[in-house]
Parts: structure tokens; C-alpha cells; sequence
């Protein structure tokens, strides 16, 4: 492979690292020298360490000298969103409340990466505590699209698409809940991987919603994405709703499943609001398949309307619940005014969440509270239920479902102001959540302003090296990845 | 479901202890109607039958057997805690 | 006008494991401060529960012996409320499925004298579900102090229907719990540690009314006594108040058992809303039929069908059984003793268990597991006593010296000479020494006077040095003077 490094894939520098070609020494230089060149703009780390990095690359050097690596992953840079527990290093979720919170623990996937040898690479910028889809709602600073610093990298994921897009990371790791890894993944050209509801543990994930959450990675092909994928999925003692799945080889898996397979489009996906640029990339992708020999059938998805008002009232009574342990008494940012432990709650959560999280908690506590719980919580969870029959129902008739990722190309920030306009930007995107399954966003090309935009493809649960292997026929013969912003 | 959904924000902000402005709770209190008004729209929704959705991947009886791991050592406890003394977290007095 | 007092109980039981109901560290009473947290106790954000298995087998246990309809299906709720030794805030417990429910109680009312059984009866359950504990906060001058060691503890919590009427029925419903609970290895119960918490609610209605009055809820009686002891006083309170044309408000009390008195703790304006829903952490649990038959082979028998079958099967009166019953390790030890000792003298090793070992164990402040006395040992002595080997009138101090030693009988009664005389022809010439020397009593005894008898055994046991068997004696007294 050719210099930069920092603009390669594990796939590559990996190689390159086993004939030594390159050290990670020399890789990990590379990409600080790059991130503190960039970051200033891009705003995509709210801290990294340096020399615990560079520790890190001679460590896994020693190792290859040695005839001991441990994979693929061995002494690459990997970045990761700051809702996710690396021990000894800060775990901020962007929030005030965490601004000097130091983690004791690792979380599992950080666990899992460093017994693959990665190193752990900076603490990546978010929507406070993964609320929002535009990377504004941090509470130390905006991140910015590496490709329009003017427009904002979606969200919550932010900081990891956009470190990732400008050559900061190698790979990164987002947390998913709404469409959380896949708007920024297509806001900022690359690939986002959003697994199975279970597959991948979500120990040491600061909890959002926590029947939506899931982590997966953030990469620069669906290649790297299966490698990642690999070291991070499976069973965790730790999480009870970590799904006891075989994992296979994604890597070599996704080469050998083959198609032609037969893809749905939702027609409900294709409706008002999705801008024109949007749907003739998306159009585009499909005529591609087309061409591949797929069937392309129109499927319906009755209940995708109802998608954003169940989401939004499960997602936020969850997060009322999980966000009430940040009340100032074991950790986190505590009032200077409380002169009584009630008075400590109230001024405590009122300076240490931002707007928000504050709204989204008030409309949680609201919709579980006293006379309430069965026309919001439970009547949710029924129409849950339905979205993800209306699902499995197409499953009957194609391998997997096709359609934009975010209605737009990434917007300008501070254009989307109304909370109910920025809910109903995640239509595409939650369907996939509440219904558990594994959803990729790949890039499929450009606007004529020259913002990038994504596809996505739903795929049956747990079955993420077909969903891999379907997209990689698109990615190989349009590797839009491939095209960095000129930063 | 009220046909118009009404929050008491103030009695919500209580129970979620948090201390709102005058006029963050005007706003949010604004936006939730919004909010609300458009989570009306599950009512058209014929439910009847239907088994509420907990869990994506249902698997019964998740458990570990009993037996006991590390604790965290006490100076990693009250290493991020705001005020701590003996050993304790320390909070303002507990008034009943 | 004559109230009827209405009383429904809400005890807590810490269920006795290794390691806390969602983490894995372990649980104790008496560690310092925050040594027995980990980042799951301590919600440290990101971690996540994972249940502990022996936490539920011990509450379908409970809810096994107690006759509770065992759930097929159960989940775990979220109760949502603020406190500052609840660490997430929010409590993990089972709202609207919990996984035992009805099922009773059986109670012994206190007999009409210590020695006299009392009546019993059922007292109903509502429910038992599981949930975990919370730290604990200690108040000082200036601000509160919170240790998490108790946080996550195992705790199961048993609500009874309103159907007591009287403070000892609610202390004999206490004490009957307690002792199933221990019985079945699932809690020591004890309530200085707070593994046992206790709870009431009570209301007054006027006698002959179905309607339940106003309730009142009393907090913070921590031990069996002040539950009776504050039950009593609420009862009073609460009679008095009407009485004199005042009302009852719900509420709860604070129940002071130091001082016997009470206070409002806070009005129920304030009421909580818990914002209940399922946790989404935690799966649901399923309890099948295998898993009920595999925990109820592990039940024991129940305390009061132990009392039946003792009655029954040994002839055991009630003022043995009522001291062996409340300890199952002291049943357990009679009943090995008897199988020794044979059925037939259960009565005497009841009473050497009752008495003496219980004695023993006092003196030198020993649990059974402690004492050296062996339940052979006791099967031993009865024996040798009843052979007329060993006379009962020494057989006490060999008792103190096998509690002391931990030696049998046997070798202490040789060591120390203590065995009965036995030599006939010994045992005959000090008779007919006795019976020379005694003139008088001889014509006495030969005129009919049949307790001239005993003015002879005085000097035989003298000549014995107090070892001859005195059934022994008595025969042989017998048998010369019928040849004169
Ligand atoms: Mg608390
Ligand atoms: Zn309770």
C-alpha cells in the first residue's frame, strides 16, 4: 500500500505491518501527527492520550518481533466513542455531568479489542449521551464534517465517523440506537455497521435506551468492518441480553456467500421528504444490483409511519430510568449550591445535562408516569412488535432490504433547530432498532456540492456476513470510500 | 391518551429531579406538546392481540451461578466521587 | 364501641449468598465501609445486571415450603425513585409478576401456660417477589454518609394479607417465618443485622364492620419484639383517636422501640410514583417443572409437621418438642441420638438435650457444632442409666465432665469409680448386716409396715459409698426378709 497510512484499512496495514512494511510505531505516529494537525477543525476527539498510544504500538512491535501477534487488529488504531469504558482512561458521553468521570473498568468490546492487540485511540465526540443526530448536542463542542466543515458529521456517532473520515482512526467504534452509526457513517463516506440487537455486548456502553442500543463499528470498507465485527461480536457473560450466536469467519464468509440475492425496497422508504440527490444514488444502487442479476421486489412495511412515535417513547422512558443514576452523590458533577441531598438532584442534573437530554428525560418520566404507562410505554411496545413482524414478513420473500439511510445529505449546522423536525430525520434509520436488526450503511456517492451520501441495507437477524457480502457487491465496483476530504 | 395531551412539567421535572427554569419549562413544555401530539398518532393503531415487544431476542432463565469475583478496591470507589470522608460517600444532609 | 384491629405484615428477608443478586462481589455484614462494591453495586455508567441463580432458587424454595402457586413466568421491573443509598436510583424488584404468590403461614398463638400448646392457625400470603437491597446511610452532624457494601444484596420480600388481629399473632407470624426461613437454609434471619425487616400496616374498624379502616404504616421495628411491641401501641393510638372523635390519616410512623413511642414520618400527599416498567437488562425467567421437583427435594420438613410427627413418633410432650423445634441442628441431634439410644428412650434424650446440653451449651457460650457432646455420647448415657449401670443422681456431673471433655460416658464413669455395685454377694452382706442392726424395723416391716423397708437402704448405701442401684437394693432387701 501507498503513504498516507492514516488513510488505509486494517485489511491493508495489517499486511503491511506483517512483511514490515511499516511499524505501528511508525503507523501511530503517522496518525497523531495527522490528528493534531486536523482535529483543530474537525472537533472530533474530546481527548486522546498520546503516549499510552505510542505504549501501546511499541508493545504490539515487541509482539510481532517476537512471533506472537495476536490478529488482524494487532497494533492498529482504533477509535472509540466516548460512551464506551476504557479503564484508567476519562468516559465523558460528552456530558458536563462525566466531564472529569476517570473509568475504573473495560467495557467488553475494549476488553475484546485489546486482547486482539488494538490500541484503544481516543475518547471520540457524540451527541450528549447519544442523544441527538448531529454531533451539536456535545457539551464541550460541535464536531465537524470533515468534508464541509459548514455541515454538521450527523450524529450521535459524530466524532467517530468523522475522525475516521479524516484519517484520525483506522477504524472506529459507534453506538447505535436509532441510526446512531449509520446517518454519520453516510454523512461522512464510510461504512457504519449497526449489528443484531444481542450480538455484540453492551457492557461498558453508557446506557441510552437499553433495548435499542448496540455498538459496531466504523470502518473504511465492509471488509474492515467484518474483521472488526469478528473480534468484537459474541456472547458476554456480562450482558444479559447478549445473544448466545455463533460467529463466524465475517471475513472470509462474506467472499464466499454469494448472490444473486433477492432485495426488497420498501415502498414506504421512498416517500415526501427524501431529497431527490438522496434517491438517485439510492436508485442508482439498486439498477447496480439489478445489473448483478438480483430481483428486486417491492416490499411493504405498513407500520414504518409509527416507527418515530415508538421509538421516541421507548427510547426516552428508557433514558429517564438509565440517566437517573447521574445524580452527583458517587461521581460525576455535583451542584456547589445544594444545602440539602434533594436539593443536590435537582441542581446537580440541572447543571450537568444539557438541554436535550434534560427534554428527552422530562418526556421519559412523563410517558412511564402514574396512569400513563399503558397508552404510551405499553401501546409502544405492541406497535414494536408489529414493525418488526412487518419485517420478518418481507424476510419471507428477499434476503435483505434496501433503502436511504437519512431523508438528506448532511445539514449546516444549527439549521435544524425543532426537536420534532430532527426526530422525524431518523425514519429510515429506527425501524432497524426497534425490530433488532443488523443494518450497514455504505457510501454511494455524492452530492453535487460534494457531500457524501449512503445507502442502507437491513439485514436478516444475526445474519451479518450475507448483509456483507450483499453490500460488498455493490462497494466493489463503487468504492466511494475511497474519495478523502480535502481537509 | 388525553386528545390533548397536557404535561404537568413542573410535577414531571419533580420527579425526575431536575430543577427547570421558568423558561426552560415554558419551552420544553411547548416542544412535548409537539412531541406528544405527534405520538397521538399510535392510536390509529390496532394493537389488539398483540403481544407487547420487551426484548428483540427473548432468551429465558439468563443467569450466573453463584459465586463471587473482586470488588473494586475503595480508593477506586471514592477516586471519581464528588466529596467522600471514612471510607463513605458524603452528601449533604438526608433530610426525611 | 369495640374495634377489631386489621394487620398485614411486609417482611424483608436477605436471602444468604455467596455473591449479590446482579454482580458478582461478594455479600457481608460487618466489612468496612465500600469493601463489598464493584462498578455493577456502584451504577457506574455502562455496567449492566446479570442474575444470580441462587438467588431465585431460594425464593421458589420459600415459596414452596409456604405453599405459594410458583409463577411459570417471571420478569423484572424497574421501581423508579431517588434516594442516595439507592445507587441507580431505581430499584430492580418484580411489580406486576411476581414470582410466588399466595400460599401461608402457619402460626402457634401463645398457650394458655408456658408449658401448654397454643392454637394454631394460617395466616395468608399475598405474594413473595424478589428484588435487590440498597446501601446504607449513617447520619452525622453535618452531612450523611453512604456505604454500598449492603447494595445489591439478595432480598426477598414476603407481604401478608391483611388478616391478623392481635400483636401476637403478628409476633407468632414472625417467628414462624423466621423459623422456615432458617429451616430451609435461606436466611439467619437475623434481625440485628437486618437480614430480617419488618414492616406493618394496621388499621382499626369497629368490630362486626367488613370495611378496612384508614392504615397506617409502621416503619423501623427492628426486632420481633417491638413488632408486637408497636403493633400494640399503634393499636392503642389509633383506638384512642377515634374514641375521642378524631381521624385516622395515612400515613407512615416511625416506631421508636426504645421509648415505645411514634411519629410521623411523612403523609402520603407526598405519594411516590414509581414509573414501573420492565427492565430491559434483565430476560424473563421461565421456572419449569424439572426446577420446582429439583428444589423441593431439597425442602425439609416444616417446623410444625416436625412438632406432629415428634409428637407421634416418640411420644415427645410439648415442653421438649417446643424448646427442639425452633432448631432444626437440634432436631436433627435428637433425632441421631434417639437412633443410637432406640426409640424407646427418646423421652430421656429429649430431656438430656433440653436440659443439660442446652445448659452446658450456655455456660461455655458454644453453638451445637461447638459442643463436644456428641449425640452418641447422649445415647450412651441414657442407656447406662436405664442398665442401671450409671444412678441417675450422678449422672449429672458425668454429664458436665463429657460436655467438658468430649469423652463418652463410659471411661469417665470408670476413670472415676462412679459404676453401680453390681456384686450381688457384696450387695447381700450389707443387706443382711442392715437388716441385723435394725431390730425394730425388722418386727415393723414382718408386722405389715411396708415402708420399714427403707429405714435398711439407708446404711446399704452408706457400706456403697452411695454406687448400689437402688432397684437392686430394694429386691435384695426384699428377698432376705421374706426368708426370715
Ligand atoms: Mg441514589
Ligand atoms: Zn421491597
Amino acid at each position: 500500500m501507498t503513504p498516507p497510512y492514516y488513510f488505509g484499512t486494517i485489511a491493508a496495514l495489517s499486511e503491511a505491518l506483517s512483511v514490515g512494511k511499516v511499524s505501528s510505531l511508525q503507523l501511530m505516529r503517522e496518525v497523531i501527527a495527522r490528528t493534531r494537525e486536523v482535529e483543530p477543525r474537525v472537533g472530533a476527539f474530546n481527548s486522546f492520550d498520546e503516549l499510552d498510544a505510542l505504549a501501546q504500538a511499541s508493545a504490539s512491535d515487541l509482539r510481532r518481533t517476537e512471533g506472537r501477534t495476536l490478529g488482524l487488529l494487532d497494533g492498529i488504531p482504533i477509535g472509540l466513542k466516548d460512551v464506551i469504558a476504557v479503564e484508567g482512561q476519562p468516559l465523558t458521553a460528552s456530558s458536563r455531568m462525566l466531564a472529569n468521570f476517570v473509568s475504573p473498568y473495560d467495557a467488553t468490546v475494549t476488553r475484546k479489542l485489546k486482547a486482539a492487540g488494538a490500541i484503544c485511540w481516543g475518547r471520540l465526540n457524540l451527541d450528549e449521551f447519544a442523544m441527538g443526530s448531529s454531533t451539536e448536542n456535545s457539551a464541550f463542542k460541535p464536531t465537524r464534517n470533515p468534508y464541509n466543515l459548514e455541515c454538521v458529521p450527523g450524529g450521535s456517532s459524530g466524532g467517530s465517523a468523522a475522525a475516521l473520515a479524516a484519517g484520525c482512526a483506522i477504524a472506529t467504534l459507534g453506538s447505535d440506537t436509532g441510526g446512531s452509526i449509520r446517518q454519520p457513517a453516510s454523512f461522512c463516506n464510510v461504512v457504519g455497521l449497526k449489528p443484531t440487537y444481542g450480538l455484540v455486548s453492551r457492557y461498558g456502553l453508557v446506557a441510552y435506551a437499553s433495548s435499542l442500543d448496540q455498538i459496531g463499528p466504523m470502518t473504511r470498507t465492509l471488509e474492515d468492518a467484518a474483521i472488526v465485527l469478528g473480534v468484537i461480536a459474541g456472547h458476554d457473560r456480562n450482558d444479559s441480553t447478549s445473544y448466545p450466536a455463533q460467529i463466524p469467519d465475517y471475513r472470509s464468509a462474506m467472499t464466499t456467500v454469494r448472490g444473486p440475492w433477492r432485495i426488497g425496497i420498501p415502498k414506504e422508504y421512498f416517500g415526501e421528504g427524501l431529497d431527490p440527490e438522496v434517491e438517485s444514488a439510492v436508485q442508482a444502487a439498486i439498477a447496480h444490483y439489478r445489473t448483478l442479476g438480483c430481483e428486486i421486489r417491492t416490499v411493504s412495511l405498513p407500520h414504518t409511519q409509527y416507527g418515530i412515535a415508538a421509538y421516541y417513547i421507548i427510547a426516552t422512558a428508557e433514558c429517564s430510568s438509565n440517566l437517573a443514576r447521574f445524580d452527583g452523590v458517587r461521581y460525576g458533577h455535583r451542584s456547589s449550591e445544594a444545602r440539602d441531598v434533594n436539593e443536590l438532584y435537582f441542581k446537580s442534573r440541572a447543571e450537568g445535562f444539557g438541554q436535550e437530554v434534560k427534554r428527552r428525560i422530562v418526556l421519559g418520566t412523563y410517558v412511564l408516569s402514574s396512569g400513563y404507562y399503558d397508552a404510551y410505554y405499553l401501546r409502544a411496545q405492541k406497535v414494536r412488535a408489529l414493525i418488526r413482524n412487518d419485517f420478518l414478513a418481507a424476510y419471507r420473500d428477499v434476503d435483505a432490504i434496501l433503502t436511504p439511510v437519512a431523508p438528506t445529505p448532511a445539514f449546516r449546522h444549527g439549521a435544524k433547530k425543532d426537536p420534532l423536525e430532527l426526530y422525524l430525520n431518523d425514519i429510515y434509520t429506527i425501524g432497524v432498532n426497534l425490530a433488532g436488526l443488523p443494518a450497514v450503511s455504505i457510501p454511494c456517492g455524492f452530492t453535487r456540492a460534494g457531500l457524501p451520501m449512503g445507502l442502507q441495507l437491513i439485514g436478516q437477524p444475526f445474519r451479518e456476513a450475507e448483509l456483507l457480502a450483499i453490500g460488498r457487491a455493490y462497494e466493489r465496483e463503487h468504492p466511494w470510500a475511497e474519495r478523502h476530504p480535502s481537509l | 391518551m388525553s386528545s390533548e395531551p397536557n404535561i404537568n412539567i413542573e410535577h414531571i421535572a419533580t420527579l425526575a429531579r431536575i430543577a427547570l427554569t421558568d423558561d426552560e419549562k415554558r419551552i420544553f413544555a411547548s416542544q412535548l406538546g409537539d412531541v406528544l401530539a405527534y405520538i397521538e398518532k399510535l392510536r390509529e393503531v390496532d394493537v389488539s392481540g398483540v403481544e407487547p415487544m420487551a426484548h428483540a431476542f427473548p432468551v429465558f432463565n439468563v443467569w450466573i451461578e453463584d459465586v463471587s469475583g473482586p470488588a473494586l478496591p475503595v480508593e477506586a470507589v471514592l477516586r471519581n466521587a464528588p466529596a467522600s470522608r471514612d471510607n463513605m460517600i458524603s452528601v449533604p444532609k438526608v433530610v426525611e | 364501641m369495640q374495634y377489631e384491629a386489621v394487620i398485614g405484615l411486609e417482611v424483608h428477608v436477605q436471602i444468604r449468598t455467596e455473591s449479590k443478586i446482579f454482580a458478582r462481589v461478594r455479600t457481608g455484614y460487618g466489612f468496612e465501609p465500600n469493601t463489598l462494591t464493584d462498578p455493577v453495586v456502584l451504577a457506574l455508567p455502562g455496567v449492566l445486571p446479570v442474575m444470580n441463580k441462587a438467588a431465585l432458587d431460594a425464593v421458589i424454595k420459600a415459596g414452596l415450603m409456604l405453599g405459594c402457586r410458583i409463577a411459570p413466568v417471571c420478569k423484572w421491573d424497574r421501581k423508579n425513585y431517588f434516594y442516595p443509598d439507592s445507587p441507580k436510583n431505581y430499584q430492580i424488584s418484580q411489580y406486576d409478576q411476581p414470582i410466588c404468590s399466595g400460599g401461608s403461614v402457619e402460626i402457634e398463638l401463645p398457650g394458655t401456660a408456658r408449658n401448654l400448646m397454643g392454637e394454631h392457625k394460617r395466616i395468608p400470603l399475598t405474594r413473595i417477589h424478589l428484588e435487590e437491597d440498597v446501601g446504607k446511610l449513617n447520619h452525622a452532624a453535618g452531612d450523611s454518609l453512604i456505604d454500598f457494601n449492603r447494595a445489591g444484596t439478595p432480598l426477598m420480600e414476603i407481604v401478608s394479607e391483611p388478616a391478623m388481629h392481635t400483636p401476637d399473632e403478628a409476633f407468632a407470624y414472625l417467628t414462624a417465618l423466621r423459623t422456615v426461613m432458617i429451616y430451609a437454609g435461606i436466611s439467619d434471619c437475623d434481625m440485628e443485622k437486618g437480614q430480617l425487616r419488618c414492616d406493618a400496616n394496621i388499621s382499626i374498624r369497629p368490630k362486626g364492620e367488613q370495611k378496612l379502616g384508614t392504615k397506617v404504616e409502621l416503619k423501623n421495628l427492628n426486632s420481633i419484639s417491638f413488632v408486637r411491641d408497636g403493633i400494640g401501641h399503634e393499636i392503642k393510638r389509633q383506638i384512642a383517636l377515634l374514641s375521642s372523635g378524631g381521624k385516622i390519616s395515612q400515613e407512615t410512623r416511625d416506631y421508636d422501640g426504645m421509648t415505645g413511642t411514634s411519629q410521623s414520618l411523612r403523609s402520603k400527599e407526598m405519594a411516590h410514583d414509581y414509573r414501573y416498567f420492565p427492565d430491559p437488562d434483565l430476560m424473563p425467567v421461565k421456572v419449569d417443572d424439572a426446577w420446582k421437583d429439583l428444589l423441593q427435594a431439597e425442602c425439609p420438613e416444616l417446623p410444625f409437621e416436625k412438632q406432629r410427627r415428634f409428637f407421634e413418633q416418640y411420644r415427645l410432650p410439648y415442653t421438649i418438642t417446643s424448646v427442639l423445634i425452633p432448631d432444626r441442628g437440634l432436631c436433627d441431634y435428637f433425632e441421631k441420638a434417639v437412633g443410637h439410644a432406640g426409640e424407646g428412650r427418646a423421652q430421656p434424650v429429649g430431656n438430656w438435650i433440653v436440659n443439660d446440653l442446652l445448659r452446658e451449651m450456655n455456660v461455655q457460650k458454644q453453638s451445637l457444632a461447638e459442643s463436644r457432646v456428641r449425640p452418641e455420647h447422649i445415647a450412651e448415657l441414657v442407656k447406662l442409666i436405664d442398665e442401671g449401670t450409671l444412678l441417675s443422681n450422678l449422672a449429672k456431673d458425668v454429664f458436665v465432665e463429657m460436655a467438658a471433655t468430649g469423652m463418652r460416658p463410659a471411661p469417665i464413669i470408670d476413670a472415676r469409680g462412679l459404676k453401680a455395685t453390681t456384686s450381688v454377694d457384696e450387695l447381700e452382706q450389707w443387706c443382711r448386716e442392715a437388716i441385723q442392726s435394725n431390730a425394730k424395723s425388722l418386727a415393723d416391716f414382718k408386722a405389715g409396715k411396708d415402708s420399714a423397708i427403707n429405714a435398711f437402704k439407708g446404711p446399704v448405701m452408706k457400706a456403697a459409698k452411695g454406687k448400689a442401684n437402688p432397684k437392686l437394693v430394694d429386691e435384695t432387701l426384699r428377698r432376705l426378709l421374706a426368708q426370715i
